[in-house]
């Protein structure tokens, strides 16, 4: 049985009295990607940003690679590479300055930083574009430096927060194939968000669904489609996918929040209902 | 030294940044130029100041003015890193907050020093006479004085959201101090409440300190200018670096 790279035991995050993130429990094993899903406002980022040591967590703890977030945050950012949400890389800088002021901040000895350049490069095939400002990438050559930089300082685990939110078909597609590469040959641990549920099914060992800020259901993509009971499962155990999964549990209900760590517009509702009670 | 390596690549960055909006130092000099040569000039065909014309006396006053104003709009940068998300890339690294903030400041001082250094020599076309020394002391006096005003506006920026918002509270803050300085008229003889917002500017001593060393025309001691200067520069570092710690 592998080690848990991430232990998570009644992580909780209250926002003025919402609570965004309650009480969840997982574990991650190493070489696995493990799928965090759930609508918007549902907890995601949050949690990511807690497991990040962004934010800090109300009750509750959380190991990453055997560190404490709380007691020791340094040594969990130097175990973890993250992709964020949002682009943030820097456009004005070319690709390869990116990489080299990563390298400083995270301190990667100096003798290696030249050659790890050129591996990061290679691997998500950006070397001929190395020069360039970041202006002139495309939204998913941006995504793929983001991916190598996060690498970098050779963390154990990576967090990609949608890691192709907004992108094209060709795009994601090439994306989903640098992901399989870094599992397969690099060995490192995943911990995805997504609310795309095919890159789920193609990419995860495990899937939990969240909503609300509670862990509703967890296990492997083929477990939870063959978990559906039978009326509101299709006829054919194979044709349900992640998607009616995801339905069945969070309900096909709108959300308007925005998943921010804030908690957005659905606090704002929780705030507003309470002053006017 | 590994606080140090990340402290290098954020001034890195910064000067990269900077090379390559070169457009912000054409724009930087623009407004002290028109204040020197069309307001310094005009009201130097009708008055002198101290035995020198108004236009050599404006100088120092508009040297610490352009200081004045691209420090504090440097702590703008940090509201944009903060939209961008750029910033969250730099808070999850394994860098202390005084790091951070002490690499973006060296950055933001940097910049207003290049554009200061420049402005400088200009000075020889409106009746300075340099010698090393003042050089030398000229550039001490702006090194602080940028280190306590981009650690204000990095304070400000780190403090406040929206690009907006960040504009509004500094143009509250930034004409008051430029005028309370005077940079435009000698202190003397002023009516006391003036007199009183001009002694808790920090740009006051700065420009009286640059006025002593390109002019010999200060009112206070220059040891006192650099001390009162130097201790503005700290507490608004210690301040700036208390900002930076509550970022998320």
């Amino acid at each position: 049985m592998a080690n848990p790279v991430i232990e998570v035991k009644n992580l909780t995050k209250k926002f003025n009295g919402f609570t965004a993130v309650d009480s969840i429990n997982f574990e991650v094993d190493e070489g696995c990607v493990f799928g965090l899903l759930g609508p918007n406002g549902a907890g995601k980022t949050t949690t990511i940003s807690m497991l990040s040591t962004l934010l800090r967590p109300t009750s509750g703890t959380a190991l990453i690679n055997g560190h404490d977030v709380q007691k020791d945050p340094a040594a969990v950012r130097r175990s973890i590479g993250i992709v964020f949400q949002d682009p943030s890389s820097d456009d004005i800088l070319t690709g390869r300055e990116n990489l080299l002021l990563h390298c400083l901040l995270f301190d990667v000895p100096n003798a290696e930083i030249g050659p790890r350049i050129k591996w990061a490069l290679e691997l998500v095939d950006l070397t001929e574009w190395k020069d360039a400002l970041l202006k002139k990438y495309s939204g998913g050559m941006r995504r793929r430096l983001e991916l190598a930089r996060g690498l970098l300082h050779k963390p154990r685990i990576l967090f990609l927060d949608e890691p192709t939110l907004g992108l094209d078909p060709q795009a994601r597609e090439n994306i989903w194939v640098h992901i399989e590469n870094l599992v397969k040959v690099e060995k490192v641990s995943i911990i995805l968000t997504t609310h795309y549920m095919e890159e789920a099914d193609r990419l995860c060992d495990r899937v939990a669904i969240i909503d609300h800020g509670k862990i509703i259901v967890s296990g492997t993509p083929t477990e939870l489609k063959t978990g559906i009971p039978e009326p509101k499962r299709p006829p054919e155990v194979l044709k349900a996918t992640l998607h009616d999964v995801f339905l069945y549990y969070t309900g096909k209900q709108l959300r308007e929040s925005g998943d921010t760590a804030e908690g957005g517009f659905m606090q704002k509702v929780m705030n507003f209902t309470k002053k006017n009670r | 030294m590994r606080e140090l390596k990340g402290l290098l690549g954020l001034w890195y960055r910064e000067l990269l940044v900077f090379w390559r909006e070169k457009s912000r130092i054409v724009s930087s000099l623009f407004s002290p130029i028109l204040w020197l040569v069309v307001f310094g000039g005009g009201m130097g065909t009708v008055s002198h100041v101290e035995g020198v014309n108004y236009q050599t006396f404006l100088f120092p006053g508009i040297l610490c003015m352009s200081v004045l104003f691209s420090s504090i709009f440097f702590g703008l940068y940090i509201v944009w890193d903060k939209r961008i998300d750029f910033f969250k890339e730099v808070l999850v690294a394994p860098l202390s907050r005084v790091t951070i903030f002490t690499g973006k400041m060296l950055g933001g001082t940097t910049d207003s020093l290049i554009q200061g250094a420049i402005l400088l020599s200009l000075g020889l076309f409106f009746g300075i006479h340099y010698s090393i020394f003042s050089v030398v002391a000229a550039m001490l006096i702006l090194f602080l004085l940028s280190a306590a005003l981009v650690s204000l506006g990095l304070m400000i920026g780190a403090l406040i959201d929206s690009l907006e918002g960040f504009n509004l509270f500094v143009s509250f803050l930034i004409f008051p101090m430029f005028f309370f300085s005077g940079a435009l008229f000698p202190l003397e003889n002023l009516p006391g409440w003036l007199k009183f917002f001009t002694f808790i500017d920090p740009v006051t001593y700065a420009v009286d300190a640059m006025r002593g060393i390109l002019l010999h025309l200060n009112r206070f001691p220059l040891g006192l200018d650099f001390l009162i200067l130097g201790a503005f520069a700290l507490f608004f570092i210690s301040a700036g670096t208390w900002a930076f710690r509550k970022l998320k």
